[in-house]
């Protein structure tokens, strides 16, 4: 075990994989600028900065993927992906289906979001829950630093393309890493608590709060599972269900807001699947239907706490 | 001229003809099969087969195509069957992608067609990525990408020209300039007649030619290949041309001005390019009627084996999705 940041354990991924396999490209943003090591150690053809212009980008990793490269690249924020949906969802996420499987299109696409710096809503909109919608593609969002890598290995590894979203506030988080050829397999969650009476379901930053309410509620004689999703397509269906037939109460909590979200998902999910096993309705904690704001309490207070997800297990308790 | 090099460019030129009487023959069978309500809408080429067989005759086996939703003259230049281009437009099982593209987005990689996109400008968007691909392997190798005047006023257009030139790919831009984006007058949309005069401020050579002229078309379109070929660096082609047809089937064209259309139909390639093999004697009209019956088998056949075929079943609904 090292321990190291998330940035750090993402960069180790990025060169670990760069080494294994001459196909895998890096480019995009300032990543040469910030990659001064994966320059040298692999030549500025395979590690590049790109115009500020995410749509070329995207789209030279598509044509790159389909035509035998593994292209990695940074589109820094989220709300930038906006300007790349067209190569993101209607060539790497349809062309292969469309070509009758003639194509692949194994490539990542990295982007950050969430809060913590204050940037606003045109840097932090948590819309992972597009991509979810956008057929072909695959969706993580890791919380541990170990996860990070881990996960990173896999989507570089990964025949399709993989959308890759970074919490802002997870970045300069330490944590634990194993050491050697460390791979997280993409669609498997990770139960972080176990517990017998509720399941708290969250992916990113939102997973340490809810490990902090399972810890408060221990005190309160209540014992929350923590699953972690680190996946959000495909997502781990079987995990969720054991672990909520396991419980009988479940709430999804996410940054991101509510309508049709991760969380109306597993709400379906859950109704659909698990009904007879609910001891009571299932909650959704999420951000509000409003873009970020910058201001740094305002943007704290967007993303669900502790308090309310303690409040919510103990309303469900109450239940039975 | 030697005799021999004579006989070569004539066989060379009834070639061409031939091609470009296939590819008109079986954009008339498309039209004619949305017409009789057995297939859905297409986009046909009609007016611009000499830039398809003009440019895709000057490249070699291994270089790669990416086109978009008018790309039928592309594709039949290239050697497609038109029998499993029309399965594919009649959503049949023995199409190229196994009937989920249709019309709009044939791929073939076995003949190199890779990602044709049907949405204006992501043909562009894709073309760097292929050329950077080939950029990293020890070939020779280039990527044509095909778009119309339509795609150079999406932003993706300038992104695409700009990576190519800063990163030296081995791309060659054709811009088939056909007057028309969609429902829309070029000149409504854009204040230049030439869209090479927007390219050649990226940095990279960037001409214009007669679209209708496929000697011309073929002519400029070696120099190009051969540019890309040898310097690794992209190149601008713009085959200046029409749509003679809708923008997409049934279209009655009752907002095309009569009197371009009617001067444009005048230099239709065909018949410019059949009135100038007759003329010269490089052609009979014997041989012009036998090449044109052998178009007509080819389509019929084309035509009867795409009726034949089977749909795909139901399971292909949610196959080739994921990896």
């Amino acid at each position: 075990m090292k321990t190291m940041t998330v940035d750090q354990a993402l960069n180790e991924a990025l060169a670990e994989e760069m080494r294994r396999d001459p196909r895998v490209i890096a480019f995009g943003e300032g990543v040469a600028t910030k990659g001064i090591q994966l320059v040298e150690e692999f030549g500025p053809k395979r590690v590049r900065n790109t115009p500020l212009a995410e749509g070329i980008i995207a789209g030279t990793a598509a044509g790159a993927a389909a035509t035998g490269l593994r292209p990695v690249i940074d589109l820094l924020f989220a709300p930038f992906l906006t300007f790349a949906m067209e190569e993101i969802v209607n060539s790497a996420g349809k062309l292969r289906f469309i070509s009758g499987g003639q194509f692949s299109f194994p490539m990542v696409a990295i982007a950050r979001t969430g809060a913590g710096w204050g940037v606003g809503a045109q840097h932090n909109h948590n819309l992972e829950s597009w991509f979810v919608s956008s057929p072909g593609l695959k969706v993580v969002m890791p919380s541990t630093a170990a996860d990070f890598k881990g996960l990173l290995k896999s989507a570089i590894r990964d025949d399709n393309p993989v959308v890759f979203f970074m919490d802002i506030g997870l970045i300069y988080q330490p944590g634990e890493v194993p050491d050697g050829d460390h791979v997280v397999p993409i669609g498997k969650a990770a139960v972080r608590r176990e517990g017998s009476d509720v399941t708290l379901i969250s992916y990113a930053k939102t997973v340490h709060t809810c490990v902090a309410a399972a810890e408060a509620l221990a005190e309160q004689g209540v014992s929350a599972e923590v699953l972690d999703l680190r996946s959000l397509k495909p997502l781990d269906e079987d995990a969720i269900l054991a672990s909520v037939k396991k419980t009988g109460r479940a709430i999804v909590v996410h940054e991101a807001a509510g309508p049709c979200g991760v969380g109306a998902e597993i709400s379906a999910i859950l109704v659909e699947k698990a009904f007879g096993a609910l001891k009571a309705p299932v909650v959704r904690l999420t951000g509000p239907d409003a873009p970020a704001a910058a201001s740094f309490p305002l943007e704290a207070a967007y993303v669900p706490q502790s308090d309310a997800i303690v409040a919510a297990a103990l309303r469900g308790m109450a239940v039975h | 001229m030697t005799i021999m090099e004579t006989v070569v460019e004539r066989s060379a030129a009834a070639e061409a003809l031939e091609t470009m009487l296939t590819i008109r023959a079986f954009e008339e069978q498309s039209a004619a099969l949305n017409a009789a309500g057995k297939i859905g809408s297409v986009c046909t080429s009609v007016g611009q087969e000499a830039s398809a067989v003009g440019v895709v005759s000057a490249l070699q086996g291994h270089d790669l195509i990416l086109t978009n939703h008018r790309s039928a003259g592309h594709l039949i230049a290239r050697g497609a069957d038109p029998g499993r281009i029309l399965a594919e437009i009649s959503g049949k099982a023995t199409g190229y992608c196994k009937g989920k593209s249709g019309s709009l987005h044939i791929s073939i990689k076995e003949l190199g067609v890779v990602l044709t996109s049907t949405i204006v400008g992501g043909e562009l968007s894709l073309a760097p990525g292929v050329g950077l691909s080939l950029s990293m392997q020890d070939t020779d190798a280039i990527a044509v990408v095909f778009f119309g005047d339509g795609a150079a006023t999406e932003g993706i257009f300038h992104e695409a020209l700009n990576i190519a030139a800063v990163w030296e790919l081995p791309v060659l831009f054709v811009c088939e300039n056909n007057q028309w984006q969609a429902f829309v007058h070029r000149k409504e949309t854009m204040l230049t007649d030439h869209v090479s005069e927007w390219a050649g401020k990226f940095g990279m050579p960037a001409v214009t030619v007669d679209g209708n002229d496929v000697e011309a078309v073929n002519a400029a379109a070696k120099d190009a290949v051969a540019y890309v070929r040898r310097n690794r660096k992209p190149y601008f082609l713009e085959t200046y041309t029409y749509r003679l047809r809708g923008h997409l089937e049934p279209d009655d064209q009752a907002y095309v001005n009569k009197d371009e259309l009617a001067s444009w139909k005048s230099k239709d390639p065909i018949a410019t390019l059949e009135a100038r093999l007759l003329g010269d004697g490089a052609l009979t009209i014997i041989e012009l009627e036998e090449m044109k019956a052998r178009v007509r088998e080819a389509i019929e056949s084309a035509a009867a084996f795409a009726e034949a075929s089977p749909y795909p079943s139901f399971d292909e609904m949610t196959t080739d999705v994921y990896a």
